[in-house]
């Protein structure tokens, strides 16, 4: 892919411009923050578009799952979240489909096509979770120098808040959220929070990440070169279910009181991972130290997942800015001569 | 010279229910419920019939608070008494089968005690529910409970005396959804106490009572709604002041809700109030922000054993 292009040390890469970035909020209709501030930002944008206002980015709000929203519950047939796969985009559809199926492809249409020179530059998807995770950015890529810039500069603006970069190891070819529609893209998590709950604690803390990104971006895009760094980059390795009952399939333990609220704790071999309902304590048997996440999020009862578990990587980030005009319509004819 | 004559008195509890999943999503109760079906060990005790129950085994398997209507508003006259069988809304036809097997309320055939076990997102720890100031039975229990989960466990248990609520217990802070551990052995912690205290009353061996106690409780007053818009939207959520800030004092000019562009709103009171149930995901729909109380004393009458 474009981003993972090596380059020497000290050089500044040179990426085209996002000019079309959308803010996504109620992907899951029972997290509030991202429903609540995307309506106001809806509400703040009926305001300024009466203004005469230039806007070198566009940015879309969106409301992504409305009748799940309505309902107040993660979904109404299936996991939206999950219905972004260039297999479930493009196969076959029937008039009996689940909605959020349906509505995928509405939010294809409107976003994308994933995959196509239309697809919006940014996606910014606004998700919440019961896991003590502090603000995640979660991407599919480690190596999205605009995923991982506008990490750093988060972390630069946001100080008190913490914040981890979670690096989904998954093809293109296999990503199924909303954020994988766009050019770049990564899913906004902030907990710990209670699904169908506003803490405003947590809703400040995406207020401000969305306003610190839309300042990055709009920097970006006006040509200010970002210096080099790095950044601590979290890859999951696996995930960890529940002991359960062989027969209900139901859950015997809940996670263990020296590990719940604990994310991103180094989880030692050995250390306490599940409390059964009998007072026994489960240990990890894994070989290597990892750090835990969702550690007892909600809506992975159902997935079968207790907690994931992440290795740590020190992953070194170039210098970039903005393709000028000029980069931009040489690379579109670079491109075309490549074809013919 | 004892008070052993004005004790009052009540029939030995004999048979106690305990409910789980009246709302489907709050696990604690919904876990410890199917556990004790499964092996009711733990919670029997001499001379009482305990029995665990699933009251809306709909909404437990969906993980929902309801399917239709929300069962712990179900218990009405009308609804008791409602024809219509499958074609009414499926908790009224549950609340309708609880009534059957337990009660009916009032009657010689219902159950002496039940229990009905919630969670809240509310940080609220440890609280039960009573109805009624004068019902020293219930008073006289909670009030062991409160003691021994101190003394034993550092555990603290507050007593909320509403009579527009269910009788309960519910303990938080949990998400719907979520079982935690500490909330889980809390709950467990709890019920242990309240079934000794049972055994204990029905033991009655003769002269032993309960002796008068005088009770804190926290009295509801009313329920505080979010700020709305002319189209009934929420504009303001709890203020970080507030938010956790159960049972704390909650002064006149104390900030109360922050709307989403950054501005304070402050309590109106009159006086000093003690704010709960703050921020509880289920009361959204209900318009309650939190419900404000204020602190009691309350006597306890001696009880005994009829």
């Amino acid at each position: 892919p474009l981003c993972c292009k090596p380059e020497k040390r000290g050089k500044v890469v040179c990426l085209p411009r996002l000019s079309r970035v959308a803010v996504c909020g109620g992907t899951h209709g029972n997290e509030l923050s991202g429903v609540y501030l995307v309506r106001e930002l809806l509400k703040a944008k009926d305001i300024v578009m009466e203004e005469e206002r230039e806007e070198p980015a566009s940015v879309l709000m969106v409301l992504a799952n409305p009748r799940a929203m309505q309902q107040c519950r993660r979904y109404v047939d299936t996991d939206l979240n999950r219905c972004f796969t260039h297999a479930t985009l493009n196969g076959p559809i029937s008039d009996s489909a689940p909605y959020e199926m349906t509505r995928s492809r509405e939010l294809n249409a409107m976003l994308g096509p994933k995959g196509s020179p239309g697809a919006v530059d940014l996606v910014c998807d606004l998700h919440n979770t019961t896991a003590n995770m502090g603000l995640c950015l979660i991407a599919y890529s480690d190596c999205d120098w605009i995923c991982l810039h506008i990490f750093k500069h988060l972390q630069r603006q946001m100080p008190d808040v913490p914040m981890r970069f979670i690096h989904f190891d998954v093809s293109s070819k296999e990503s199924y959220s909303l954020d994988s529609v766009g050019k770049h893209g990564f899913a906004m998590e902030i907990g710990p929070q209670p699904h169908g709950v506003v803490r405003s604690n947590i809703y400040t803390a995406m207020k401000d990440g969305v306003q610190h990104m839309l300042d990055w971006v709009r920097l970006f895009n006006s040509g200010t070169i970002f210096e080099a760094g790095f950044v601590d980059v979290f890859t999951i390795v696996k995930n960890i279910d529940y002991p359960r009952d062989s027969e209900t399939h139901n859950i015997t333990a809940t996670i263990h009181p020296q590990l719940q609220d604990r994310d991103f704790l180094l989880l030692h071999p050995d250390d306490a991972l599940f409390q059964t309902f009998s007072g026994e304590t489960l240990r990890y048997k894994g070989n290597e130290p990892l750090y835990p996440f969702f550690v007892n999020e909600c809506a992975y009862y159902e997935k079968g997942i207790a907690l994931s578990l992440a290795r740590k990587r020190h992953v070194v980030v170039p210098a970039i800015r903005a393709q000028t005009e000029a980069e931009r319509r040489r690379d579109q004819q670079g491109f075309a001569s490549e074809e013919e | 010279m004892s008070s052993y004559s004005s004790s009052a008195r009540f029939d030995e509890a004999r048979r106690v229910a305990i409910f789980g999943g009246t709302h489907g999503n709050e696990m604690s109760g919904v876990t410890l419920v199917n556990l004790w079906v499964k092996n009711g060990s733990e919670i029997q005790r001499k001379m009482v019939d305990t029995k665990p129950f699933i009251t809306n085994p709909r909404a437990v398997e969906k993980c929902t608070r309801y399917v239709d209507t929300d069962l712990n508003r179900a218990f009405t006259p009308e609804n008791l008494s409602a024809l219509g069988e499958g074609d009414l809304p499926y908790e009224v036809q549950r609340a309708q089968e609880i009534n059957r097997i337990f009660g009916p309320k009032g009657s010689p055939e219902a159950y002496d005690v039940i229990f009905d076990l919630h969670n809240t997102t509310s940080n609220m720890g440890c609280t039960l529910i009573l109805e009624s100031s004068k019902d020293y039975f219930n008073l006289q229990m909670m009030n062991y409970i409160k003691v021994t989960a101190l003394r034993s466990y550092f555990c603290c248990v507050n007593i909320v005396l509403c009579d527009w609520f269910i009788a309960g217990l519910e303990v938080g802070p949990q998400p719907q959804g979520v079982l935690r551990s500490n909330i889980f052995e809390a709950m467990r912690v709890i019920l242990k106490h309240a079934l000794d205290f049972i055994e204990l009353f029905n033991e009655g061996r003769t002269g032993v009572e309960f002796p008068t106690c005088t009770v804190e409780v926290f009295r509801v007053l009313e329920r505080i709604d979010y700020p709305r818009d002319a189209n009934g939207n929420i504009i303001a959520m709890v203020h970080p002041n507030l938010q956790d800030g159960d049972w704390e004092p909650l002064n006149p000019g104390d900030p109360m809700f922050l709307t989403f562009d950054g501005k304070t709103l402050h309590y109106q009171g009159s006086g000093t109030i003690y704010p709960t149930f703050i921020n509880e995901a289920a009361y959204y729909e209900k318009q309650q922000a939190f419900v404000t109380t204020r602190r009691e004393t309350l006597v306890a009458s001696a009880i005994r054993k009829a």
